[in-house]
């Protein structure tokens, strides 16, 4: 589904990605672990498109495509998605408003033609109410004045209206405690299907209780350094990066 | 997102060609010949078969302007105007005067059509859900149509047109005209009482709620031709009108002055809600063309407790000089100013309000929001005054500006002048970009650049969308995103 080959990507001068390379499977969850500044946002930035980043060599292709030349909002009609770390407020914006704005682009981008509202609104709070996000913030501006958490379900609401065909999860698990992380974590596990693939980025081997990975990866120095199952999770958990961080740290 | 610089390119070369209102009426007209002397005045006055006592003001007016200089501390820029070279008077042939629709040119009825101006009463009932709207066209100088009027006369409403009112109501007329904007007030308000053409009148009697909205729409059609139109609203005790204007004028390569005013008097008690969509037309890329808009309105809370409201959403004009102002007079009166106000291309908007406190326990509340894009140039003036005897006086002022691109400017310059220390004013004041952040936000969730800078500049003048009445806030929303087009970046 998505295959990245030999990407790199500089800011500036300085490069961040160095020549990464992963593969990720329709169906499968993929969690990408590494230390702080190594370019795990980097990538997920670079993988939706967003300004400022120069990818100096490699393609990621998206079932084939290769998306690094597409506006984010292309990206977003092929069905990527991302999560972010840090959400942004859009104030004055009733985020039921911008739900169905949302929603449509895609759907007129890909010539489907725009969802009945009454439908919509149903589908929002149907997706509300699993997550455990009071319906009185739908109409409140989006995420201005939510709680972290707030801000975070929001965000995994928004992947179950829109339903992508790849997600990535930029640190979802910050700033969550324990009890939110599981909400967030059960809204993930009930998008798992076979024709839908995520890649997960955290620090933290604790998402990846809740949220159980197919395949991990460790990320250092701009590439990926090694491919794993899950136990591959814990032994980081127990031993830290220090291996993979090198000559670089 | 390679498109930044195409953007950015794009933005200069944008030639607000979205403005699909710039089409040119061919229908015959009659004008008064270029220039501007008392036989001039005179003859707009005989035109309009006025009393002698309104010949005698507007002359007085005009030897007063003679006597009076453009101002100049506006931040706008323009070209010298030559008053000799403009038709003060312009009319189409056919329609000597107001008439009944059925009279009405078919042409001028299709030119309103194309503006969206329902005109045919019977149309609008046909209209299932929306509120019925009576309207005055005026055309040039003069006005063409006023629909509803039989209904709203049931009501005791006068609507009709200003020249009609001198003929039928004179002592309406000349009690309250020039008694909010004296004839000596301004340069731009002295030319116009001594040129005005046209314009609204509506008197709404003690205790009546007008049963609909009341509109004006304003076309400037002819070419070197001033328009000056003059409205008058009285709200009688204990009574409440909603009234709105809209504009737009024919794409032309040469500027085209507007100097219009507007009073409105609010005896005891009673409410005025005035809003205006103003659409001019803005010139093109290079700053050609485009309508120079020097503007007078004033509201007199003359009454205890009485109530005048403001709001506008400005998109048009090349040069916007405007202050819809209110007189909170009477005790306990309130005044309220809420403008959006969007500027591209090379437009040059100044505008804001003047709140004076006269009365005790007067309250007043201005919200601003300018959107500057291009390279405009928007500033907000606002004053905010305590008489000595205003004790208890309130004012919230919040001005907000947002600019998209680097090339623009936005600027707030707030008065405030306080003789009575227990008046307290409160001022708050942003200036904003749309960030990066927001907008690739957005354009993850599947937006365009311009869909979402569309949806953030919507968030940003909502608060001030929502005190418009609900037919023309859809309309102002969508003219705010085709002034915007093509203004990302």
């Amino acid at each position: 589904m998505l295959e990245i080959k030999n990407l790199h990507v500089s800011i500036g001068d300085r490069k961040i990605l160095e020549g990464l390379s992963l593969s990720v499977k329709a169906g499968e969850v993929a969690a990408i672990m590494g230390p702080n500044g190594t370019g795990k946002s980097t990538l997920a930035y670079v993988l939706a498109g967003r300004e400022g980043y120069e990818v100096t060599e490699g393609e990621a292709l998206l079932d084939g495509e290769n998306i690094l030349g597409l506006e984010p909002h292309q990206r977003a009609a092929r069905g990527l998605f991302l999560a972010f770390q840090y959400p942004v407020e859009i104030p004055g914006v009733a985020t039921m408003t911008f739900l169905k704005a949302a929603l449509n682009a895609q759907r007129r981008a890909r010539g489907e033609g725009e969802a009945p509202t009454p439908d919509l609104m149903k589908r929002v709070r149907a997706a509300a109410k699993g997550l455990g996000v009071d319906s009185e913030i739908l109409k409140r501006a989006l995420n201005a004045g939510f709680s972290g958490g707030e801000k975070k379900r929001m965000e995994i609401l928004q992947m179950a209206l829109l339903a992508p065909r790849f997600a990535i999860l930029d640190e979802t698990d910050s700033g969550l405690d324990i009890d939110a992380l599981r909400v967030v974590a059960d809204g993930v596990n009930a998008l798992r299907a076979k024709d839908r693939a995520f890649l997960v980025i955290t620090h933290y081997q604790r998402l990846l209780n809740y949220i159980r990975p197919d395949t991990v990866h460790v990320m250092a120095r701009g590439r990926i350094m090694r491919t794993g199952g899950p136990e591959l999770a814990l032994e980081l958990e127990k031993n830290g990066y220090r291996d993979y961080v090198g000559e670089a740290a | 997102m390679a498109a930044r610089q195409e953007t950015v390119a794009r933005v200069a070369s944008i030639d607000v060609d979205a403005y699909k209102y710039g089409f040119f009426t061919d229908i015959e007209a009659e004008k008064a010949p270029k220039g501007l002397n008392e036989d001039i005045v005179r003859f707009i006055s005989a035109k309009k078969n006025e009393p002698q006592w309104l010949t005698d003001w507007r002359l007085g007016a005009y030897r007063r302007w003679l006597t009076m200089a453009e101002p100049n501390w506006a931040k706008v820029d323009y070209p010298p105007i030559d008053y000799q070279d403009l038709h003060y008077y312009a009319a189409p042939k056919s329609t000597p005067g107001p008439t009944s629709l059925a009279d009405v040119d078919p042409e001028l009825l299709r030119t309103y059509e194309k503006l969206g101006i329902p005109l045919r009463e019977q149309e609008i009932l046909a209209g299932v859900e929306t509120r019925r709207v009576a309207v005055d066209a005026v055309f040039d100088s003069v006005s063409v149509a006023t629909t509803f009027k039989a209904e709203l006369a049931r009501a005791g409403v006068i609507f009709c047109p200003i020249s009609e009112a001198v003929r039928e109501h004179p002592e309406l007329v000349r009690k309250y005209l020039g008694s909010v904007v004296p004839v000596t007030d301004n340069f731009f308000a002295t030319l116009n009482s001594a040129v005005f053409s046209d314009g609204s009148f509506v008197y709404v009697p003690p205790g009546v709620r007008c049963p609909m909205e009341l509109s004006t729409y304003f076309r400037i059609n002819e070419r070197n031709t001033g328009q000056f139109e003059r409205t008058l609203i009285i709200a009688d005790a204990g009574s409440y009108v909603s009234y709105l204007e809209g504009c737009t004028a024919p794409r032309r390569d040469e500027n085209q002055l507007h100097a219009a005013v507007v009073e409105l008097v609010a005896l005891d008690d009673a409410e005025i809600k005035y809003s205006t969509v103003q659409n001019w037309y803005p010139g093109d890329s290079a700053g050609k063309g485009g309508v120079f808009n020097f503007v007078t309105k004033r509201g007199d809370c003359r009454g205890r407790n009485s109530h005048i409201s403001w709001t506008q959403v400005e998109t048009g004009s090349a040069i916007t000089w405007k202050y819809p102002s209110c007189i909170l007079r009477g005790d306990g009166s309130q005044g309220e100013f809420y403008s959006i106000a969007v500027s591209n291309g090379r437009q040059q908007v100044d505008s804001g309000t003047k709140m004076l406190h006269l009365g005790k326990n007067t309250r007043s509340r201005i919200i601003s929001k300018g959107i500057a894009a291009g390279r405009s140039q928007n500033t907000y003036r606002g004053l905010v005054s305590a008489h000595r005897k205003a004790s208890g006086a309130r004012n919230f002022t919040n001005c907000d500006s947002l600019l998209i691109g680097s090339q623009c400017g936005a600027h707030t310059v707030p008065y405030i002048e306080s003789k009575n220390a227990s008046a307290v004013f409160e001022h708050e004041a942003t200036t904003s970009k749309i960030s990066e952040d927001q907008l690739f936000y957005c354009m993850q969730r599947g937006l365009s650049e311009e869909e979402a800078t569309a949806l953030i500049v919507n968030g940003f003048v909502r608060e001030v969308l929502q005190k418009l009445p609900m037919e023309f806030a859809v309309e102002a929303q969508k003219l705010i995103a085709i002034s915007l087009e093509g203004s990302v970046g």
